[in-house]
């Protein structure tokens, strides 16, 4: 059973986000970077799948500059077994992310290909299907659980209101929501591991970008609220406000 | 005249989402402003047809409809191709998704089927010189980006309850598609559902959403914003701080915040949630937003229009029984 994990290097949820003097992008310096969280659960799914069956190889890919492959250090030393880097800048642009994944995904013969749902920077949710449809792999997105049995993957996804169950035959995609693989630490041990084991990097088949971002903005400012009062006596006044000064009710 | 735009309607059941409609007056917007037409494809079981009409309510000058036994659920791969046969012969400018489960899935498939680029979660939408472009938030709304995509169909999902739906009746004329016949060689097995208790809205979708944390000390105490929730009525949903799902007392499927859903509700009231920066993110596009918190420090009152300094277990029922008492009078 071989699972690769792909996965991305994003600033850390606590970062403040501060935008930069050309207006498109974020300020860098001082900036904690991790693996996105999502990530992280898909990279804790594959190491159970792996031990539950007692054999198998995790791998782990990323599409990003030379600092990525810190990510993918923290991903060894989690327990995968090998890395690779594809070098290039990831834009927003998702689909240019999926081709430079496809090319290296499709030599790779992996059973089972997972993502996190979606990289908590652009928030676009978008390349574990798009690098599905290059591959010609079927494909499940948001799934909070999953078992490998007979030759497919059983998925649980979220919908609204809901759990879907879905079956696919492998090898297959599956991109990864929060549920049931909180991801663990590293070990000492696992980190001094790490230092060893293999971390390829190669070009990343990029392609150019075709999302143009013109402008970055700060969410609009919100106007100065109040404190309406204190405890269950300030109920009424609240509600009063909510029917008739914000028509809310 | 300029190529169309399309929307992809949702239905549940046979019935059309409500989130639809948004996207349908969204759609009919952006056709008046590059001076086209606005259609919608609707694809679901024999029947779904009768759906039509609502989506001529909102806007649609046609509705193009693929009925299949096969198609009555979302099916990722059934509804790809379904998708594909649409966009076949016709060059549409634009192709709107709303931004659900469904969208979020079926979008990027086309996209890479089309290779064309893709902009998930538009929270505005504007034509300048006749090119579509996109607001979305990044970093879960800690910032907004303004984008153009330089292909067509330009693909964009829309983040529900951002754009208002309004009625603005056109033809809605009805052209029924063949459905596509490559049922068997879908790969997924899409075997069913398991609803979640009570079929609530999701908090996504819910216009009014009511969010516990830390602060109700633990999950036995939810009853009290399942009243409140009760109260306000049908439109409300239940959310949770990144704290209590961790904690392991609420479902992931609640989550407000950087790591959960990002939410735009006409009105979110938070109890007993401090504030975190990944949890602002997530909510502070709503309309209204209300705290009730006993810490009248807690940076949640920052971005509320309204708060209450105080204890939730006081608080919450007489705001439950006063909103019970006004939808009743």
């Amino acid at each position: 059973m071989k699972s690769v994990v792909c996965i991305k290097r994003v600033p850390d949820t606590e970062t403040r986000i501060r935008i930069a003097g050309d207006g498109t992008s974020i300020e860098t310096a001082g900036v904690k970077y991790v693996i996105s969280p999502y990530d992280e659960f898909a990279i804790e799914a594959a190491l159970r799948l792996k031990e539950a069956r007692g054999e198998g190889e995790v791998a782990v890919v990323t599409v990003g500059d030379a600092a990525a492959g810190e990510q993918l250090r923290s991903a060894l030393a989690m327990g995968a077994d090998r890395a690779v880097l594809l070098k290039g800048e990831t834009t927003m642009d998702g689909l240019a992310t999926a081709r430079a994944l496809a090319a290296e995904l499709g030599a790779a013969e992996a059973d089972l290909i997972l993502f996190g749902m979606k990289a908590v920077d652009d928030d676009q949710q978008q390349v574990g299907a798009m690098t599905a449809e290059l591959l010609g792999l079927p494909c499940v997105t948001g799934v909070a659980k999953f078992e490998v049995q007979e030759g497919g993957v059983v998925c649980q996804r979220e919908i609204e209101g809901g759990v879907e169950e879905v079956r696919a035959p492998l090898p297959a995609v599956v991109t990864v929501t929060k549920g049931e693989y909180e991801p663990r630490y590293p070990s000492l041990k696992g980190i001094m591991a790490a230092k060893r084991k293999p971390l390829e990097e190669k070009e990343a088949q990029l392609g150019a970008s075709r999302i143009r971002v013109r402008a970055l903005r700060y969410p609009p400012e919100r106007p100065e609220g109040r404190i309406v009062g204190e405890g269950a006596e300030a109920v009424s006044e609240l509600v009063r406000l909510l029917r008739e000064e914000a028509k809310a009710l | 005249m300029g190529a169309n735009v399309l929307i992809v309607a949702e239905q549940r059941d046979g019935a059309l989402r409500r989130t639809s409609r948004e996207v349908m007056t969204a759609a009919r917007g952006i056709a008046d402003a590059l001076g086209v037409e606005a259609h919608a494809l609707l694809i679901g079981a024999p029947g779904v047809a009768g759906q039509a009409a609502e989506l001529g309510r909102f806007g649609a000058d046609r509705v193009k409809v693929i009925e299949a036994d096969a198609l009555g659920r979302y099916h990722p791969e059934g509804y790809t191709d379904a998708l594909a046969r649409a966009l076949e012969g016709e060059g549409y400018a634009a192709v709107f998704f709303t931004a659900s489960a469904q969208g979020k899935d079926l979008a990027p498939r086309i996209a890479a089927r089309l290779d064309v680029p893709l902009a998930t979660d538009a929270t505005g939408l504007a034509v300048e010189d006749g090119a579509v472009v996109v607001t979305r938030p990044v970093y879960a709304g800690k910032a907004f980006a303004q984008v153009v995509l330089e292909a067509t169909p330009c693909l964009v999902s829309l983040r529900p309850n951002v754009f208002p739906a309004e009625e603005n009746p056109r033809a809605g004329t009805v052209e029924t598609l063949e459905a596509p016949a490559s049922e068997g060689a879908w790969r997924l097995e899409v075997r069913g559902v398991a609803k979640t208790a009570g079929e609530k809205l999701d908090v996504a979708e819910a216009p009014v959403v009511v969010s516990g944390g830390r602060g109700l000390r633990g999950p036995e105490n939810w009853t009290l914003l399942e009243e409140l929730c009760d109260a306000i009525g049908p439109r409300c949903a239940l959310g949770a701080s990144r704290a209590v799902v961790d904690a392991g007392w609420r479902p992931h499927a609640e989550q407000v915040g950087q790591t959960g859903k990002t939410v735009a509700p006409q009105l979110y009231i938070a109890v007993g949630i401090s504030g975190a920066i990944q949890h602002l993110a997530g909510m502070r596009t709503a309309g209204t937003i209300v705290a009730i918190n006993k810490d009248p420090d807690a940076p949640i009152f920052k971005v509320a229009d309204y708060g209450i300094v105080g204890d939730a277990f006081e608080v919450v029922p007489r705001l439950a029984a006063e909103i019970r008492k006004l939808r009743e009078s």
